[in-house]
């Protein structure tokens, strides 16, 4: 900040303080004109008030806090731009960009750097202590790390942190976040994809809104009989009427999900477009849910963790959700 | 004892009348607000899958309720009443008094029916929309008019400490209010605050914390200050603490928001500040209560038969226990452990429900019969009853949430030897669920509470004129 805001601050957080220390002492003092313990002579609805000294204990106690005030804006920062005698600071202060948090971290670290940046001290402080174990993780295949019981407890405590959200603590997910346990798989499920996938993220290229393209709610009703007839799904008698005219319908929707419409995955493409002919609903399959996802279309999302995780934890993560469909 | 005070000066005790009734009222409805988001928090399904019964939009009127309706009503009954009294002299300002009143009741029923409809700036106690905030920002420089006309025209030489806390609050709030609620209005129910980012954060934060140091402090402490030496009849202990305890109180308050925010992007500095001036306030914040309960000296055998004076008496023990915990939460390694969890809650209703609550009912039991032309409220067994089953309704509150809240708090920074969190938050909250039921019953029992105060109320002013006559000690 600049030197006139920091002077601002500086002044008024001081005089504040200087100010209730002459408050005190002020007070400490009988100026009232009247013997202690009197009256101060007024009535206020019959309300009087007596001129006692404040309890001795009360006012050494308001003095101490206040002196105390004053060391620990001396130590630490809070006084404007005064860094504080401690060199303290919670985290980087005042950066614009990741790549300036990662240099002014790096120079915090040095030992005769001054500063005592409490976050970067302490993830350097679990990093030393905990590196080691996912480093040793990390040079293991995922297979290997699927069959070792305590890496996978491991992999499972950090999938409840921070995938339970979408895909649930059972890693059964819900509508429009994958079930990881079931062996069907959006992008593929080799160890490798499932670690590509986890590391950068996910976006789904988006299923269109077919209503309109479909020539309105027919058309919809249509595609979703023979949709529903891939999975050998009993149909209504008034759909298996609809399945034949929604077979060529269907020529539209296999540029993603295929001509057998087993999806992107089984064709080797990653364009996140499910298989249907294997009855697993990322957005449910009841007739309404598929006749929706056709008529208004759907996109999904996965974060990447590469940033937040790094690689080595989510190399644990992903042994963990390769394991829920390869149980040994 | 003061009817020939009341016919000496041609006092305007309608709207104080008014207020206390309605006091009372929002009383019950606020809590009753309380107990059904309480009880959501055990049994989801009681919202029944309807928007405007859904906890995040009975939350804020929940909160709006408490401190909009039934505290402030109840200050405004109060300090009308009190300035009144302590300065001799009826209401400066005719019809804009009436006006307080019927503005103030139309803001809280906007409220009511705004809040569960969903509109809401997102602002924890400021979520009302920029229409409303403009009335009351109107409604409230009246208030200012009306009560500073009033101590200008006062009859006394000095003007009384009460009376110093209610005009601090008064001025305060209007200036965090208009401070805080700055926004551009994009369309009748909607409107963005100029302020954004962690500046936003910074001006919410000043305005929350105040509400509670201006609002929920400084004006019930001018309440204090009025009913207790009254209800009493002792002198006010010390009149030079309460001169240094005023000043130092305001002049630190002010400062404490930044402690709301600790660990956050808020700049490091302003987080010390906060937290220093939060520190340095512990004192100042007793000042109050020592000079309240030591106004009690040589009358202690008062509290065994006036279970008003024991409803003061008591306030003033949870004010002394809320103030000295709130500066302790406000170091920054205790907030590490608090912030987010339920000990903020209890902290927030150990204040609401011992402090702020407790006064303002203590008040309106000593006001109601002498404002009806009663000598006492219709059944003392009534008020003693209420004070025990709200004192009782608190604890198991506030000790729920603190163990609630430790819990938690230690929950979620366990870790496993790999570093990885021992708990998933779902554990926390699934370990909170018995807690959630014995705030829940604690919070019956203080609607249950309300529920007597209200009839006891509706009985006093029922009575023919004069018919309740003082009971004299057994």
């Amino acid at each position: 900040m600049s030197s006139f805001w920091s002077i601002w601050i500086t002044v008024l957080t001081l005089g504040t303080l200087i100010g209730c220390y002459f408050l005190l002492r002020w007070c400490l003092t009988n100026f009232a004109g009247v013997e202690e313990g009197e009256s101060m002579g007024h009535s206020f609805d019959g309300i009087e008030e007596l001129n006692n000294p404040m309890p001795k204990w009360w006012s050494t106690f308001f003095l101490i806090t206040i002196i105390w005030g004053f060391g620990y804006l001396l130590m630490y920062p809070g006084l404007g731009n005064w860094k504080g005698l401690f060199g303290w600071q919670s985290s980087n202060q005042g950066i614009l960009t990741l790549a300036e948090s990662k240099e002014r971290t790096l120079s915090n670290l040095k030992k005769d750097s001054g500063v005592l940046n409490q976050y970067d001290r302490e993830v350097a402080a679990a990093n030393a202590k905990y590196g080691p174990i996912f480093k040793a993780y990390a040079a293991r295949t995922i297979e290997d790390l699927a069959s070792d019981k305590k890496a996978l407890k491991v992999g499972q405590r950090l999938f409840i942190q921070n995938c339970a959200q979408c895909h649930g603590s059972d890693a059964r997910g819900s509508t429009g976040f994958p079930n990881l346990a079931d062996n069907a798989w959006l992008y593929g499920g080799s160890p490798a994809t499932i670690e590509e996938t986890i590391l950068k993220g996910r976006k789904s290229h988006g299923m269109m809104a077919w209503s309109t393209a479909l020539g309105g709610e027919q058309g919809v009703k249509e595609v979703a009989a023979y949709v529903l007839s891939l999975s050998g799904r009993k149909l209504k008698p008034e759909q298996v009427a609809l399945v034949e005219v929604g077979k060529p319908r269907f020529a539209m929707c296999m540029g993603c999900h295929g001509v057998d419409g087993k999806g992107s995955a089984a064709m080797g493409i990653k364009l996140g477009a499910p298989n249907l002919t294997d009855n697993t609903w990322l957005y449910g399959g009841s007739v309404r849910r598929v006749e929706e996802s056709i008529r208004n279309g759907r996109a999904g999302i996965m974060p990447a963790w590469e940033n937040i995780l790094g690689k080595e934890k989510v190399h644990v993560i992903s042994a963990y959700v390769y394991s829920l469909s390869h149980a040994k | 004892m003061s009817q020939t005070n009341m016919s000496a000066v041609d006092y305007n005790f309608d709207v104080v009348r008014q207020f206390t009734v309605m006091t009372v009222i929002w009383g019950l409805v606020g809590t009753l607000v309380g107990v059904l988001i309480a009880a959501q928090l055990i049994w989801p399904a009681l919202n029944f899958d309807t928007p405007w019964l859904t906890y995040s939009r009975l939350r804020p009127l929940h909160t709006n309720a408490v401190i909009f309706a039934f505290g402030t009503s109840a200050l405004f009954a109060t300090s009308y009443y009190v300035v009144q009294r302590t300065c001799k002299t009826a209401l400066f300002g005719g019809k804009l008094v009436a006006f307080t009143f019927w503005g103030w009741q139309a803001i809280i029923l906007s409220a009511i029916i705004t809040l569960p409809m969903g509109y809401t700036t997102s602002k924890e106690y400021a979520e009302l929309e920029w229409p409303i905030d403009i009335a009351i920002a109107v409604v409230w420089v009246c208030y200012a008019i009306v009560f500073f006309g009033t101590l200008a025209k006062r009859k006394t030489s000095h003007i009384y400490v009460a009376n110093w806390f209610y005009g601090a609050f008064i001025i305060t709030i209007a200036v965090l209010h208009i401070g805080n609620s700055m926004a551009i209005p994009v369309s009748m129910m909607k409107s963005y605050s100029i302020y954004s980012g962690a500046t936003d954060a910074m001006m919410q934060w000043w305005y929350g914390h105040n509400a509670v140091g201006f609002l929920l402090t400084a004006g019930f402490l001018g309440m204090m200050y009025y009913f207790v030496p009254k209800q009493a009849e002792r002198p006010v202990y010390s009149y030079r603490l309460s001169i240094v305890h005023f000043w130092a109180l305001i002049s630190l308050y002010i400062w404490a928001g930044p402690h709301h925010l600790h660990y956050t992007a808020l700049p490091d500095w302003t987080q010390s500040v906060g937290m220093v001036m939060s520190i340095v306030l512990f004192l100042p914040s007793w000042g109050g209560m020592i000079n309240g309960i030591m106004t009690l000296s040589g009358a202690w055998h008062k509290l065994r038969n006036d279970p008003i004076l024991r409803f003061l008496i008591v306030s003033l023990s949870f004010y002394g226990m809320s103030t000295f915990e709130g500066p302790m939460m406000a170091i920054k390694s205790v907030n590490a452990l608090s912030h987010y969890t339920d000990w903020t809650i209890g902290h927030v209703h150990s204040g609401a429900l011992g402090w702020v609550a407790m006064v303002s009912i203590g008040a309106m039991y000593h006001m109601i019969p002498l404002l009806f032309n009663q000598g006492r409220m219709y059944s003392i067994k009534l008020i003693n009853t209420h004070f025990w089953i709200h004192t009782a309704g608190i604890i198991l509150y506030i000790v729920a949430m603190w163990i609630s809240g430790v819990m938690q708090g230690l929950m979620w920074r366990a870790t496993n030897t790999d570093g990885t969190l021992t708990y998933s938050f779902i554990e926390s909250v699934t370990a909170s669920h018995p807690f959630y039921i014995m705030r829940f019953l604690g919070g019956v029992l203080v609607v249950a509470g309300f529920v007597i105060m209200l009839y006891n109320m509706i009985k006093t002013i029922r009575a023919a004129d004069g018919s309740l006559q003082p009971i004299e000690a057994v």
